[in-house]
């Protein structure tokens, strides 16, 4: 295997696997600060107990994001050096600035949120814990500003440097917002974003359904559902309009792209309409299996339903993406969202008739919806990056002046070799593995050991005094608060 | 501001960046170093990793910052440094992970080969971290086999020999100095008063690999110095460094390890000072032909960019230190263990 499949190889598993930890941690910080802030309001133990629990399970999450995301900030210089000198100009500037504004915010105040629950009030604390999903949601915005301005640049121009004699062009920035609210950012980012918390609210209602099955915490358990349940339908249901409106944009920004995710293959006068599922065959540009519903797709497209959608066919055959792919994964996410809209539509009206706990099916379908947001968001990503190839970054037209883009073949590392990146590749497909296994031993330990009630709670917090603190635990070697805080599985 | 300034001020701000990762995440790799051999028991191996608890993560925010503001001030140089250094880098960014996980995950299960486990797994990454982290600078601050267009022409191999190799072995002498001061800041009893009996020999080791390298660099780096030769006010900088290493025993004589742990913090500045030194106006020097390197003109991007991130780093430095301090603040003092511990 070459140099550039294996470097798409180890970007893509890197990546996908660390994106694994961020949308929990975005999502599930959204659901941990609603329950604090209820805690916050009402100074109900029970929901200090809720918020106390989320932050285990947070924190184990957030570890696994920083140990994963060290990682994608180097990959871009060791594996794509001529991408990295093509870029830098603009693509650092948003990198350094999730460094700046988003990293430092997050793991200061993860620290408060983690060890200070006994450290700080109430008031600091629902701060930090605000202040920490902040800083995830920040970096989201940056990252996602500098992958958005690889698929649809604005706000620059190629200069050519003199490299030793032969000339090597390179993206300059000339308009720092222009390339920040470049033509897909806004929705490339709410989608993403939404996408989390679609994430984080499942979760937190996966937990407590499986809770109310177990027959554990019940009370802690129905406290967060009030809340996570609601959050649930309410960001499928956004997930879905602005994953509308992106796909909206595509057609002009990224005709290849919503080619390939529709395995739209021949251009015609007459009105497209869209494949619901298929098998789709690039060599005879054709998709067997395939069921379509006429005008759909003009319709979701234009809101006409007679005005045709370009199709592969319009796009030079060295500039078309591979079509298999994101076409599958795009209608895998869809059904996906779909599933989630329907499931948390009818645990919502359930909830609300308040038969929600004794319908056992329902409790099982939440318990896995987890599952259905995590691949959703993976497959988003998925369509969105292999449906922009063969470019790492567009070609696109500034003020009328045609600007190149730059090809992922040629982006690669020059010094690097196949074996150095097939070395790196096995190295980290053994650590990944390991730490994937451990990350589900011990989030499913959190789980199993569940958050305490609220009495307990309020008992540990009497004695816990500061000045006996130090004296009791010298003396007895044992951790405060008993064993009741203490985590374990044995 | 006129570009030449903007490239040197952020070459400065570079510098920062790393001095700061440098002082901070290097009491955590040195406390990881230390960790096996200071801590007797399990509650001490907690108590040690719960010193640098709520740190770590933050600290090592420094060198991601440091990534990201390499990328986007000196885009060559970031390209051409973490490509040449492939497979170091790659096994930097493994013992990251280590440490990170070895932290979060090793108290939260009963059981003694689990704990053992990751206690090793500790150490190995916080060990070979801080290594890999000077045989790089050794490196780079020595000449790397850079060939036309910026393609290194190296190995892994060509990357360890006997001066990167004795940089790696000042590095980690130098964290583990630097992490038993900080540890006996935040430890109590028994375990500081071992942790004293460590620090004079961990300051000779490290006083004499200090004197090693010095002559080595002398030695085998001819160009480190011609800096200091051209302007001797940066005679400084050495003089300082000195001073720094000497005051470091003293504070700790007079009882007042704060002012040691300032001073090794200060010995730290001022290598990664002299670092700088060195290889400005390079980021790296080529052995192959001098018009081969790369430098801070031709690895910039253009002072557009150079401005606009300064507006950045203007409004995000106060930010970062303002919340830096408050969590200092917040996790002063002592050491305690309670149920939200590693």
């Amino acid at each position: 295997m070459d140099v550039e499949i294996l470097s798409r190889l180890q970007f893509a598993g890197t990546i996908m696997f660390h994106y694994l930890f961020p949308p929990l941690s975005i999502g599930l910080g959204l659901q941990l600060f609603l329950c604090e802030l209820a805690y916050f309001r009402t100074r109900n133990p029970s929901w200090e107990a809720a918020a106390r629990f989320w932050t285990r399970v947070f924190a184990v999450n957030f570890a696994m994001g920083v140990a994963t995301g060290i990682v994608m900030e180097f990959e871009f210089g060791t594996n794509w050096a001529a991408y990295s000198r093509f870029v830098g100009d603009v693509f650092g500037s948003a990198l350094a600035a999730e460094g700046i504004f988003a990293f430092f915010l997050e793991s200061g105040f993860l620290a408060v949120l983690v060890f200070g629950w006994d450290r700080v009030g109430p008031a600091m604390h629902l701060f930090s814990t605000l202040m920490v999903f902040l800083g995830s949601a920040f970096s989201a915005v940056w990252i996602v500003v500098a992958n958005s301005w690889q698929q649809t640049p604005a706000g620059y121009h190629i200069v050519w440097h003199d490299v030793q004699g032969e000339m090597m062009p390179r993206a300059e920035v000339t308009d720092f917002w222009a390339m920040v609210f470049n033509p897909s950012s806004v929705d490339r980012l709410t989608h993403t974003l939404i996408g989390a918390l679609v994430l984080g609210a499942f979760f937190v209602a996966s937990v407590c359904s499986y809770y109310l099955l177990k027959k554990r915490h019940e009370d802690v358990a129905k406290r967060c559902l009030s809340i996570a349940l609601p959050s649930a339908l309410a960001f499928s249901l956004l997930a879905a309009a602005t994953g509308h409106d992106s796909a909206q944009k595509l057609v002009e920004t990224q005709p290849a792209k919503l080619a390939a995710m529709e395995a739209h293959f021949h251009s015609s006068d007459e009105p497209t309409g869209l494949t619901l599922f298929g098998w789709p065959d690039t060599e005879n540009e054709t998709v067997h299996f395939s069921v379509k519903v006429p005008y759909l797709l003009s319709l979701m497209v234009y809101n006409d339903p007679t005005k045709p959608v370009p199709a592969m066919d319009q796009i030079p055959v060295d500039e078309r993406p591979p079509v298999w792919l994101p076409f599958q994964t795009f209608h895998l996410m869809v059904a996906m969202g779909t599933l989630m809209i329907g499931i948390a539509a009818l645990a919502c009206w359930s909830w609300y008739r308040g038969t929600y706990a004794n319908k056992r099916w329902l409790l099982w379908a939440i318990v896995l919806m987890p599952l259905a947001a995590m691949t959703a968001n993976q497959a988003g990503w998925i369509t969105a990056e292999v449906g922009r190839q063969p470019w790492i970054v567009y070609p696109s037209v500034q003020g009328g002046v045609e600007m190149m883009g730059l090809r992922t073949a040629d982006g690669l590392s020059e010094s690097v070799t196949a074996e150095q990146v097939l070395t790196s590749i096995i190295m980290f497909g053994i650590i990944y593995s390991l730490l994937f296994a451990v990350w589900v031993y011990v989030l499913n330990s959190k789980i199993q050991h569940g958050p305490e009630t609220g009495d307990e709670l309020t008992e540990y917090k009497r004695t816990l005094k500061p000045d006996s603190m130090s004296d009791q635990f010298s003396r007895s070697g044992k951790p405060l608060g008993g064993e009741m805080l203490e985590e374990g599985v044995e | 501001m006129s570009y030449d300034l903007l490239t040197f001020i952020w070459f400065v701000l570079l510098g920062i960046l790393l001095v700061g990762y440098s002082i901070l995440d290097g009491f955590d790799l040195g406390v990881g170093i230390l960790h096996p051999f200071v801590a007797k028991n399990d509650q001490e191996r907690r108590l040690v990793m719960n010193s640098i608890g709520p740190l770590w993560d933050g600290n090592e925010v420094w060198l991601v910052t440091f990534g990201g503001a390499l990328f986007a001030a000196f885009p060559v140089a970031y390209a051409t440094v973490f490509s040449s250094f492939y497979t170091a880098f790659f096994l930097l960014l493994t013992c990251l992970i280590g440490r990170a996980v070895s932290l979060e995950f090793r108290s939260k299960v009963h059981s003694t080969a689990w704990r053992k486990l990751w206690d090793v797994s500790f150490f190995l990454s916080s060990f070979t971290a801080a290594f890999l982290l000077g045989v790089a600078g050794g490196n780079v601050m020595a000449g790397m086999e850079l060939g036309p267009k910026y393609h290194y022409q190296g190995s892994l191999l060509s990357q360890i020999y006997w001066y990167p190799l004795l940089v790696g072995c000042l590095t980690v002498s130098l964290f583990a100095l630097h992490g038993a001061i900080f540890l006996y800041l935040k430890t109590e009893h028994d375990l500081q008063a071992r942790l004293r009996r460590t620090i004079t020999p961990l300051f000779y080791v490290f006083a004499g690999m200090y004197c090693i390298v010095t002559l080595a660099t002398w030695w085998h780096v001819p160009h480190a110095t011609v800096n200091i030769a051209e302007y001797p006010v940066l005679w400084v900088v050495p003089v300082l460094n000195a001073l720094a290493v000497l005051n470091i025993p003293r504070a700790m004589h007079l009882g007042k390890p704060g002012y040691a742990f300032f001073s090794s913090s200060m010995v730290i500045l001022a290598l990664a000072s002299l670092f700088s030194v060195a290889i400005f106006p390079n980021f790296m020097l080529s052995t192959i032909d001098p018009a081969y390197s790369i430098t801070l003109e031709n690895a910039r991007s253009s002072a557009g960019t150079l401005q606009t991130m300064l507006v950045i780093a203007a409004i995000g430095i106060p930010c970062v230190v303002s919340y830096t301090v408050i969590i200092y603040w917040i996790f002063r003092g002592k050491v305690k263990l309670d149920p939200h511990s590693y």
